[in-house]
């Protein structure tokens, strides 16, 4: 019986990848239990930079808006933890999540100035944002002015749950604090990946693909780009806020300049993007695990690495626009997190195509 | 009140330096729609050849920017045609990543060649000589010298834009680079000249930058937000504009200085927010956007 | 003599083909008229031959060079002017200018100086100093030929030079053509209007999704014959 129709996304080696992926989470999972310190260290940042450039990727390279003044957000959410914890006495994770929610709420008279402009403009304006709320925030004598201020012990030491990991785990404070925080990152690492994949699959993704490739376009089919946008913007935003505050209450010491940093929270992000291909899911994974290698083998180079850095991120943006993940997905038709919709016949004949 | 006048004068004088900074921001822009990221570490860049050849040569300040004026132009000409013309197209994200990239290895490569140290710009008697405006109101003559730059340069670049062959094939370029062509126009050619002579411009930005303050290879980032400012509270297409834009960026800084010392960069953000809200295509848009 | 041949052109705007296997002959003196529906490729022929749109370098010879290959300034520079499909003159450049920028990548001499141009269209030099964006849709058009002329060409290509014009205007605008063939300037007219054009021309080729459907002198050529070939019956 013809008429009767289903979309479909996931393909047969899509559903591998599922399984191995879940493996690999595992693996994660339990690696605080037998992997050093060090190594659970390397990996909340490996996690938390992860997140990052998949929030950057959903903003940049599927809605449009490029922005280098995410650390606008990064910061706040890191300052928003430090007043929670410290001027208002509430526990950390409770903080990271308000830190969240206000820096979401941020994203929205952000945009009404930043919205007003396209393209180039836009990145700069999201800039001058952050710095702004960089200067503001350097004025703020009970988080430390402009030179910063630190975590005091009894935030650090009280998080909710560490007691539970000291006693279960039979660990030190200290290594209950980078578990709990570990466990943490890697779930928001996870958590952001899971949901970039899902608001992508979703209608709203599909907007976001349209007004991508033609605002005007989409608009002529009745997408609201701008209220898209906006809920991206938002979204990117809130996410952004709480991986902010966990990385500062990682850190236990902020600063402004640290905390808004270009280099840290935009270069490195998009750096990691572009390397691996903007405008997919696995390109950020493959590029944040370049990045990994990168900074530990060359890291103590200084300048020259960061010059490396600069150059490699040139060469790929002109020889392999791509990425090196798009690279390979274009010659060998990978693709792991299966994005493109097909129309299946559901009555009678039914035509899948893989 | 004689008080609030040195403020506003001091900011209109400010405001001639950042217009030097934005004019060459703002010809790039105009002409091939591309976003510099860069751009405040080249001026950095060429306030560190100005200081070079200055050293190395036993020249004042300003006869290393004559030396330093081709070189800067062959820079900006190479930079275009074997980097820059490659990122140029529809989509606005390869320009935008390359030129990031550039800063990073600008900035690093400074650091390398001249370390963290801030170095300064000498200019003889003139960086502490001043003129009397008014009784009680003295205005320094480099900061003086620096707004009649800018002027200088709207005019020359007025001339060169309205004038010659060269700025009517600039011109057209950046109305319609396809068509450009039909003119037997070679855009690559004519994108690399702009940044050549854009070059020139940021290099005269440079002396008065490291005449004006210390120098060091980070400072670019900051200088680059500004010039995107007055560029953009000017409008595309204006050189006035350009200066009216640095103008309204500098007298806010030091009006918000004036209020409280830690505002001054705060209040030049903030009064570019505002003006974009207001007037998001600037206040003298000319060109075709 | 022969001053232009396509043999086997081909043109694609990215993955969709637009014209596939064009032969077209052009002597020179002579003017020539391509007329078709919509869509059906002769914006894209003009496109391919003055080398907006890329080519195979055999397909387009000119003069006997073989051009197909070269880019738009470099195509310019020997001899060939595109009129473009709605006008596009440069908005901020005056009248005059726009004229002088039509010599830029050639200037030789021959018919057509700006002097010559502001006779051939006196209301130009009226508005000579006046923005381009300021002209009627009459006075566009003859701006952008005057342009094309600054040149010298060998060849002119005009596209759809009536298109959103009142038909007084387009009378006015197709007088002046004989001139410019007197002049020595050979010409390729893309029309749809198929009365102005078949008046003019020498020759005319129909286009039909794509391919040539027709050629042949307009008197030879029965009213059904190009009906049929115009709409692919």
């Amino acid at each position: 019986m013809r008429g009767h129709y289903r979309i479909e996304i996931a393909t047969a080696i899509s559903r591998y990848v599922a399984l191995a992926g879940a493996a690999l989470v595992a693996v994660l999972v339990f690696l605080p239990l037998f992997g050093s310190r060090a190594l659970m260290q390397e990996l909340i940042f490996v996690f938390y930079m992860l997140a990052l450039a998949q929030l950057w990727n959903l903003l940049a390279g599927y809605a449009g808006l490029v922005s280098v003044g995410q650390q606008a957000f990064v910061g706040l959410g890191g300052y928003l933890l430090f007043a929670f914890t410290v001027l208002v006495g509430f526990d950390a994770l409770v903080a990271i999540v308000l830190a969240g929610l206000i820096a979401g709420a941020f994203a929205f008279p952000t945009a009404l100035v930043v919205f007003r402009l396209r393209g180039a403009y836009f990145a700069i304006g999201t800039w001058v944002v952050a710095e702004v709320f960089r200067l503001v925030l350097a004025q703020v004598k009970e988080l430390g002015g402009g030179t910063g201020t630190s975590l005091p012990v009894a935030v650090t030491n009280g998080v909710a749950g560490m007691e539970w990991i000291k006693t279960f785990f039979d660990v030190r404070t200290a290594v209950a604090r980078d578990m709990l925080i570990y466990w943490l990152a890697l779930a928001l690492a996870i958590g952001t990946i899971l949901g970039v994949y899902y608001v992508l699959r979703s209608r709203r993704g599909l907007a976001l693909a349209a007004i991508r490739d033609s605002e005007l376009a989409a608009e002529s089919v009745g997408v609201d780009s701008y209220r898209a946008k906006l809920w991206v913007y938002a979204v990117t935003a809130a996410m952004t806020g709480m991986i902010g505050a966990l990385i500062y209450l990682q850190k236990a010491r902020i600063s402004p300049d640290a905390a808004f940093s270009v280099l840290d929270w935009t270069a490195y992000v998009i750096f990691v993007v572009v390397i691996g291909g903007i405008g997919t899911i696995e390109g950020p994974i493959v590029g944040i695990v370049i990045f990994w290698l990168l900074q530990s083998y060359l890291a103590d180079f200084g300048s020259w690495y960061l010059i490396l850095l600069g150059a490699l991120a040139i060469g790929i943006m002109l020889f392999a626009p791509r990425g090196i993940w798009g690279f390979f997905a274009d010659r060998y038709k990978i693709v792991l997190f299966p994005l493109q919709r097909r129309l299946i016949d559901a009555g009678g004949e039914k035509k899948s195509g893989t | 009140m004689l008080a609030l006048l040195d403020t506003v004068i001091q900011g209109v004088l400010l405001g001639g330096l950042y217009a030097l900074f934005a004019l060459g921001l703002s010809l790039i822009f105009g002409i091939m729609r591309l976003v510099n990221l860069a751009h405040g570490d080249l001026i950095v860049l060429a306030a560190f050849v100005i200081f070079a050849l200055a050293k190395a040569l036993g020249l004042n300040s300003f006869g290393a920017l004559v030396l330093a004026a081709p070189v800067l132009f062959g820079f900006g000409y190479a930079l275009q045609h074997f980097v820059l013309n490659r990122t140029l197209g529809r989509d606005i994200l390869p320009p935008l990543l390359v030129t990031f990239g550039l800063s990073i290895i600008i900035q690093n490569g400074l650091l390398e060649a001249f370390s963290a140290d801030t170095k300064r710009l000498s200019a003889g008697a003139l960086e502490t000589a001043s003129v009397s405006l008014l009784p009680g109101l003295a205005v320094g003559v480099m900061p003086l010298l620096t707004l009649a730059s800018a002027v200088g340069v709207i005019f020359a670049l007025n001339y060169l834009f309205y004038r010659t062959p060269i700025g009517r094939a600039f011109r057209a370029t950046s109305d319609d680079p396809e068509i450009a062509q039909l003119m037997g126009i070679d855009n690559r050619r004519i994108f690399a000249l702009a940044m050549a002579v854009a070059m020139v411009v940021t290099a005269i930005a440079a002396l008065y930058l490291g005449t004006r303050a210390n120098f060091d290879p980070s400072i670019g980032p900051a200088r680059l937000l500004y010039a995107f400012e007055a560029v953009i509270i000017g409008g595309l297409g204006s050189f006035w504009g350009t200066l009216a834009g640095g103008i309204i960026i500098g007298v806010a800084q030091t009006v918000g200085a004036h209020i409280n010392a830690e505002w001054q960069i705060l209040a030049g953000h903030l009064a570019f927010l505002a003006v974009l809200v207001l007037r998001p295509r600037g206040l003298f848009p000319r060109a075709v956007d | 003599m022969v001053l232009l041949e396509t043999t086997d052109l081909v043109a694609f705007y990215r993955d969709f083909q637009a014209l596939f296997g064009i032969d077209t002959r052009l002597n020179e003196g002579e003017t020539v008229a391509i007329i078709g529906a919509n869509g059906a490729g002769k914006s894209t022929y003009l496109k391919a031959v003055a080398g907006l749109l890329p080519s195979e370098p055999g397909s387009v010879y000119f003069g006997g060079k073989p051009i197909g290959a070269l880019g738009a300034a470099e195509i310019m520079r020997l001899g060939i002017a595109l009129v473009p499909e709605g006008r596009r003159l440069f908005p901020s450049l005056t009248v005059e200018e726009n004229l002088l920028i039509g010599a830029h990548g050639r200037a030789v001499p021959g018919p057509w100086s700006i002097e010559a141009i502001y006779a051939l269209f006196p209301v130009l030099k009226q508005r000579r100093h006046q923005s381009s964006t300021t002209l009627s849709g009459g006075e566009q058009q003859m701006a952008a030929i005057g342009r094309a002329l600054m040149s010298n060409p060998r060849l002119l290509l005009c596209d759809e030079i009536s298109l959103g014009l009142a038909p007084i205007v387009i009378r006015d605008i197709y007088q002046v053509l004989p001139r410019i063939k007197a002049g020595g300037t050979s010409m390729i007219l893309v029309e749809q209007d198929i009365v102005q054009a078949m008046k003019v021309a020498d020759r005319v080729y129909c286009f039909q999704e794509g391919r040539v459907s027709l050629s042949g002198s307009p008197s030879a050529l029965t009213r059904e014959q190009i009906h049929a070939a115009y709409f692919g019956t």
